[in-house]
Order: C-alpha cells, then sequence, then structure tokens
C-alpha cells in the first residue's frame, strides 16, 4: 500500500525516490509482456530470469517499491515493443540490447552472459541481410520512427507508477494543478494543433473549450479505447505499455474543462489493457493523484472502466455514451453534439486514447516543441498498426506527412516473400485503398481525404498481389453488414444489398450493370446515412471501384480471378514445373489427382474441390491457381 | 437446464450497486461464469434492477460478446480481422470447423466441447491469424496448427 501525497512537496520527494531507485538498477531487462509476446510465452522467461538470478546470487528487484537502495539489477514486465513479428523480445540497458524469438531455455545464457558477463549473444541478436544490429535503435524497423507517444512502450515496467514517476510521469499533471489555470492548458493544447487520432482528425483544443464553456456543474471526460477497426491495434498497445500516460491525460482533460469524473471504454478483447489500466488507476488512487481535492490543489478526479461488449458501432461517440449507460450502443441524430450533451446528457469531453496521450507531452514541452515534427495542418506523429504481407508486421510511430513508400518499404522492410505490392488498405471499414501511385504522397489528415481514403484510427494493412481486390470490399461490406445497428435504413438496407451484389460477382454471377449499381448505392448511403458507420462505410468499395476496376471486370465478363482468391471461380492446375513426385495426390481428400511417379500430374476439374491442400504441400509450387 | 446459483447472481448484483446503468457489466460477470446467459438468470436480473425483460433481452441480444446459447468447455475465438484474413485465417476457421464437427450454423460440437466464434480483431494483428481459446492467444496459426490444437485440447479434456 503506497502512502497518499498530500501536497506537491511530497509528490517531489516521492519522485526524487523514484529517480533514485531508478538510476541504482544499473543494468535492466525488460520482458515484453504485450499481447503478443506473452502469447510466445514471455511470462515463463520472466519467471525464468528471476530464478537464474537467484540461483546466481546476485541481487535483483522487479519492481522500484521494493528497491534494495543499492546497485542492483531490475527484472521488469514491459508492454509492446511494437515489433511483435520478431517476439519474444527481451530489451538490455543500459546497452539498448534487442533479443529476439527468445525462449524460457535462454534465461541461463541471458543471465550469465549478458547481465552478469557484459556480453552480447549474437544468436539472439536480430540480423538483416546478413548483418547484425546489437542496439534496438539501430535496427531499421525503429531507426526510421519517431517515437512520442510509444516512447516508453517497452522501455518502463508498464505496471509500476513509480517508474513513470522516475521518467517525469504525471509533471504534466503538477504544472496544471498548480501553474496553468484551465484556459492555458487549453490554450497550449489548442496551439499545438493537436487533432483527435479517433479518425476524424477534429482539434482537440477546440472540443475542450466547448466543453469548458459550459458553466454545469457535472461534466464528463470520456476515452475511446473502442478500437474496433479490424486490423488496428496502437491503442491496445499504448493503454497496454503505458496506462499511465493515457490516465494523465484524461486527468489534465478533467482538470482544464471542470469536469470531475471520467470513463474509459476499453474493447472486450483487451483484458490485459483493462487490467494494467485497473492497475494504473488504484496506484493514483492511492497515492491521490486520482480522488478528491488531488494533492490538496482543491481539483478532484475520478475514474472508472466500461468494458465494452463487442459492437463495432460503440466506437462512435454517441452510442458509446449510450453503451455506458447501459443501453443498446445505437447512434442518434446529431445536433445535440456530445460536447453539448453526451454521457448522462451532460456536457462530454470525448477523445481518443492516443489523444489523450499526446496531452501530457504537449503540456511539458509545449506546442512549439509538438509542432516540430508533422505537416502544417496535422502536426504531431502518428502511430500505425502495420500488419499485412509485409516483412516487419508491428506498431510503428512516425511524424504526420510521412509518406507510404518509407512506411512500407523503410519500416515495413518490403513486402513479404518477395511478392509484388498492390495496395495498401488504411481506415479499415471507412478508409480505402492507396496504390502503387500513392507511394509518395505525404500521409495527413487532408492529404489522404483528397485521395478517396482516410488516416482512420491507424490500422494500415499492406496488400500484396496475391490478394483479390473485390474479395477484400466484399470482407469489408460483411463486416459492416454484421456491424451496422440497424437503426437507419440507408446502412441497414444498402449495405445488405451492396454486400448481396459483391458476393454474387464473387461467385461469379455478376453482372456488368453491377458496377453503376454499386456506385449509386454506395453515394446514396453515404449522404443519406445516420451516423458515421454508414457514411464511410461504402468507402472500401468505391475506392477498390476506382483504382481495381479491371479485377471488378474480370470477375463479372471473364468468370476469372487472377489472384485465386475467389474460390467459385478459381481452379487447380499443375504446370510443367511439376516433378511427378505424387505428394499432392496421395494428400488429395478427394482423389481427383492422378499420374505416374516422375510424370506430370492432372488434377480432375470435375472432381476437385479446391480446398487447396495439394498447392500448399507440393515441394516445388508446381501448382497454380487461377 | 443448468442450475443457476442466485447467491452468486446477488452477489454480482450487490457488486454493481444493483444499478441499471452497470447492466452490461453485470451480464459480463454472469456470462464469465456461466460462458452463457442463462434465461432465469436474466429474468431475475430483469427485476432486481427495475428493468423490463424484454429491455434487458434488448440490450443482450444487441452486442456480439453476449449469448443465450450454452456455449462449449473451450471456446475458440477465430480472428477474421483485416490482418488475419489477409494472411487467410478463412482456411483456419475451416480446418476448426471441420477438426471440431462444428459449422457456420452449428457454433458448438455436440460432445459441448468446443464453440467457435468470429471475432472481428483480437488486437494481435502483428502475429495473424490469431486464434484464441478462453483467454489464450495462438499465434500465427495454420490449418495444421489448428488440427492439432483440436486434438491437444481434446485430450486434455
Ligand atoms: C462507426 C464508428 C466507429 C468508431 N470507432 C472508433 C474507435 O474505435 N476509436 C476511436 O477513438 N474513435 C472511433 N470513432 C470516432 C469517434 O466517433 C470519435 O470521433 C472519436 O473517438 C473522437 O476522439 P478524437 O477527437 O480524439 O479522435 C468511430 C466512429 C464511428 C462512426
Ligand atoms: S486482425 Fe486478427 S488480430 Fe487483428
Amino acid at each position: 500500500m503506497r502512502r497518499k501525497l498530500n501536497n506537491l512537496e511530497e509528490f517531489r520527494a516521492l519522485k526524487a525516490k523514484c529517480i533514485q531507485a531508478h538510476e541504482a538498477e544499473k543494468h535492466k531487462v525488460l520482458v515484453c509482456c504485450g499481447t503478443g509476446c506473452m502469447a510466445g510465452g514471455n511470462l515463463a522467461l520472466y519467471q525464468e530470469l528471476q530464478k537464474e538470478m537467484a540461483a546466481h546470487g546476485a541481487a535483483y528487484e522487479v519492481s522500484l517499491t521494493d528497491s534494495c537502495g543499492g546497485e542492483c539489477v531490475g527484472i521488469k514486465r514491459s508492454g509492446c515493443h511494437g515489433f511483435c513479428e520478431m517476439g519474444p523480445l527481451v530489451r538490455i540497458e543500459p546497452e539498448g540490447w534487442l533479443y529476439t524469438k527468445c525462449k524460457v531455455e535462454d534465461a541461463k545464457e541471458i543471465v550469465e552472459k549478458s547481465i552478469l558477463g557484459g556480453e552480447f549473444i549474437e544468436r539472439l541478436g536480430y540480423h538483416l541481410n546478413g548483418e547484425l544490429y546489437k542496439r534496438q535503435e539501430d535496427i531499421p524497423f525503429y531507426k526510421k520512427q519517431t517515437r512520442r507517444v510509444l516512447e516508453h512502450c517497452g522501455h518502463i515496467d508498464a505496471e509500476s507508477i513509480e517508474e513513470y514517476l522516475a521518467i517525469g510521469g504525471y509533471e504534466a499533471l503538477m504544472k496544471c494543478l498548480f501553474e496553468l489555470t484551465g484556459e492555458q492548458i487549453i490554450k497550449e493544447v489548442s496551439d499545438s494543433g493537436l487533432r483527435g487520432r479517433g479518425g476524424a482528425g477534429f482539434p482537440a483544443g477546440r472540443k475542450w473549450e466547448q466543453v469548458a464553456a459550459h458553466k454545469e456543474p457535472v461534466k464528463y471526460i470520456v476515452c475511446n479505447g473502442d478500437e474496433g477497426d479490424p486490423g488496428a491495434f496502437m491503442d491496445r498497445s499504448c493503454m497496454e505499455g503505458d496506462p499511465h500516460k493515457v490516465l494523465e491525460g484524461m486527468i489534465i482533460a478533467g482538470v482544464a474543462t471542470g469536469s470531475t469524473e471520467g470513463y474509459i471504454y476499453v474493447r472486450a478483447e483487451y483484458p490485459l489493457a483493462v487490467s494494467r489500466l485497473k492497475i494504473a488507476i488504484q496506484q493514483c488512487e492511492e497515492l491521490g493523484i486520482l480522488g478528491d481535492n488531488i494533492l490538496g490543489s482543491g481539483k478532484s478526479f475520478h475514474m472508472h472502466i466500461n468494458k465494452g461488449a463487442g459492437a463495432f458501432v460503440c466506437g462512435e461517440g454517441s452510442a458509446m455514451t449510450a453503451s455506458i449507460q447501459g443501453n443498446r450502443g445505437m447512434p442518434r441524430t446529431k445536433p445535440p453534439r456530445t460536447v453539448d450533451q453526451g454521457l448522462f446528457e451532460k456536457p462530454t469531453c470525448l477523445n481518443n486514447v492516443e489523444t489523450f496521450a499526446n496531452v501530457p507531452d504537449i503540456i511539458k514541452k509545449g506546442a512549439a516543441w509538438f509542432r516540430s515534427v508533422g505537416t502544417e495542418g496535422s502536426p504531431g506523429t502518428k502511430a500505425f498498426a502495420l500488419t499485412g504481407n509485409v516483412v516487419n508486421t508491428g506498431l510503428i510511430e512516425v511524424p504526420m506527412g510521412t509518406t507510404l513508400r518509407e512506411v512500407v518499404y523503410g519500416i515495413g522492410g518490403g513486402i513479404k516473400n518477395g511478392k509484388k505490392f498492390k495496395a495498401v488498405q488504411i481506415g479499415g471499414p471507412s478508409g480505402g485503398c492507396l496504390t502503387e501511385e500513392h507511394l509518395d504522397l505525404p500521409m495527413d489528415f487532408d492529404s489522404l481525404k483528397e485521395v478517396g481514403a482516410i488516416i482512420g484510427s491507424g490500422g494500415l494493412v499492406v496488400i500484396d498481389e496475391d490478394s483479390c481486390m473485390v474479395n477484400m470490399a466484399q470482407f469489408f461490406m460483411n463486416f459492416i453488414c454484421e456491424e451496422s445497428c440497424g437503426k437507419c435504413t440507408p446502412c441497414r438496407e444498402g449495405t445488405t444489398r451492396m454486400n448481396e451484389i459483391l458476393s454474387r460477382i464473387t461467385q461469379g454471377d455478376g453482372r456488368m450493370s453491377d458496377l453503376d449499381e454499386l456506385r449509386s448505392l454506395g453515394k446514396m448511403i453515404q449522404v443519406s446515412s445516420l451516423c458515421g458507420l454508414g457514411k464511410t462505410a461504402p468507402n472500401p468499395v468505391l475506392s477498390t471501384l476506382d483504382n481495381f476496376e479491371e479485377e471488378y471486370i474480370e470477375h463479372i465478363r471473364d468468370k476469372r480471378c487472377r489472384c485465386g482468391v475467389c474460390k467459385a471461380l478459381s481452379s487447380y492446375v499443375i504446370t510443367d514445373k511439376c516433378i511427378g513426385c505424387t505428394k499432392c495426390a496421395r494428400n488429395c481428400p478427394v482423389n481427383a489427382i492422378t499420374g505416374t511417379v516422375r510424370h506430370k500430374h492432372v488434377i480432375d476439374t470435375n472432381v476437385c474441390i479446391k480446398c487447396g491442400t495439394c498447392k500448399a504441400n507440393c515441394p516445388v509450387n508446381a501448382i497454380k491457381e487461377g | 437446464m443448468e442450475k443457476i446459483d442466485m447467491k452468486f447472481i446477488d452477489s454480482v448484483l450487490e457488486h454493481h450497486d444493483f444499478d441499471r446503468t452497470n447492466i452490461i457489466a453485470i451480464m459480463q460477470d454472469v456470462q464469465e461464469k456461466y460462458r452463457y446467459l442463462p434465461q432465469d438468470a436474466l429474468t431475475y436480473i430483469a427485476k432486481k434492477v427495475g428493468m423490463s425483460e424484454s429491455k434487458l433481452y434488448g440490450v443482450a441480444t444487441f452486442y456480439g460478446n453476449f449469448s443465450l446459447d450454452t456455449k462449449g468447455k473451450y471456446v475458440m475465438k477465430v480472428c477474421r480481422g483485416t490482418a488475419c484474413h489477409v494472411r487467410k485465417s478463412s482456411n483456419v476457421l475451416q480446418a476448426l470447423y471441420e477438426a471440431t464437427g462444428t459449422s457456420e450454423k452449428k457454433a458448438t460440437s455436440d460432445d459441448g466441447l468446443f464453440s467457435i466464434e468470429i471475432v472481428s480483431c483480437l488486437g494481435a494483428c502483428g502475429l495473424s491469424p490469431v486464434v484464441m481459446v478462453n483467454d489464450t492467444v495462438h499465434a500465427a496459426m495454420t490449418p495444421d496448427k489448428a488440427r492439432e490444437l483440436v486434438a491437444q485440447l481434446r485430450e486434455g479434456a
């Protein structure tokens, strides 16, 4: 149990103690305990490392609260480093070494060689094109990023407020509590030009101003951690890896706008984020950073957590507040807007996780610092979840205005398995695709809108030549149909019709007139839907129609899917590469393949069920689909 | 039908102050124990928090995570988010259907061991395709690994 802090002096004293304990850890081992690396078994490694340390009689600590006072080694559970592809990861400080693909069995060697011996273990280092990268910051994946929001993710113990304090945490809040007025805080946020990171890019300062202007005694702060865009996990990593930063941003918003209650709405699929946030909230309450009369400042703030229950539309502001109130999460007509009548019909400041996480640094370092990266209209950085057919998948953060080429090739390392780049799907079910011709476009809120895509929440899915764009479009439309709340007709019925048309095209029953139909339905849904879900739902279809119309036409006219993804249109053929190994024939579940040893085999297309087993098993890649 | 422990339901209600606005959290706690929402429990909860049964039913059926049907011992959530989709999660889903004797229309296997659910993103996209069994994430799945996983769980059951 922590002792409650009563004033700023006590805060400073505690902070000094934390810094001291932090610096006494001459070595730190940061075991990544993000969702990815935990799935890879890193929790066991974390425990094994401690056992090994004990076995060697070496002093170590797992938390600053049990600091031994003198010099020692810290073994910490950190949040996600972002490089999930290479996980499980372990970082060694002060050297900054990164070990990749670690296993429990490596614990002994890490302790003996690296911690006690100061020696780098090459086997666990990151290799690229025959070159070894020892330091995390030198690895191309990290070198080309600018980590601000994610600065601490992977570098601190995500479950320790002491560690957050040691690196300057809650300094910004102290400034807001004891030095700045509400107007001054809001002015700094406005001057910084921070725009909402949840999708629409609305200026955060203006929103805060609108909420602050209401003279009501009860107002709310809501943090949108629903992150419904399938293929995005920035907010999750933020909440898991640096939960105090999000809380600090929210409390500052509360102080600035005069609200005393905060709600964080987290997706149910993120149990780890919920537990880390709960721990963080409890620590704040113990220290009196949350609660009544925070550090004697006269300001109060209380924090609540709500778990979502699996409805994408709850990411929309008015649906989210309905859900927090225990109702069906359906959006309502606006106005009144959430800033005027939001949660429990009170003025509500609703921002995204990443938006709040940007705030502490803006207050601490100033608006000018924030504007030192990014573009004029979209200052700062943006976190993206880079996924799909790219070599390095993971969580990245780059200045606004970075080009797609830099992201996909510079950081992502290019397309997986030497395939060709086809497109990037950005902004999820509300977004669109960017193609080859957009590779050098600087990406920010405004530039992407011009080309029919959006930054959205930051899901960036790389698509290679083997992915069918019609199938992608149908994939998103199917998602929308399932997630439409059903309140308004254009969205409920319109998207169902679009889905039917797309499904008929992928089944080989499309008509040429379908293309016009899709376009006109899409436009109609965009203009007449009630909420953002419907208004943006046709985007993935319209964007693929604009950029890849010939693929649609091939499906309709030639009954052909060039990527072999649409099963109804594809058939398997054995090419001359076949060496007659008989493996395919032996593995075929319906005996559709015939042939003799060392001679080319053939597939009877009348019997074939297109399961793809033969292709997956062929040792020489002789089976083609298309 | 399963016998409902009303004492447990009472403790959940109490924990949430019998507050109607906490109804989602209440149902989440109940579902965590029973893996679905038993009808008797819902009727009881509606009465206790002062909400009509139809209204409660409306909330329960709105959210994808709530289930009014019994679930298998292992709930296998197959991610069909974008990242998993482009890395061919549909093949993994197919393999799971076949291995457990379930289908799109029949979510739970006859032996009551497995329920297959499709979810839209587990937020572990870097490890796609992903399957989550109860609370454990299984990364970089293939049809073969999926079949193995089912066999393992069956053996351990
Ligand atoms: C269907 C739909 C889903 C949304 N999902 C999210 C989400 O998952 N996370 C989020 O932060 N914003 C989401 N939004 C945007 C929110 O409505 C809102 O604009 C945002 O949270 C405001 O925060 P910001 O200004 O900080 O971006 C969604 C909007 C719509 C229409
Ligand atoms: S798309 Fe499957 S975990 Fe995100």
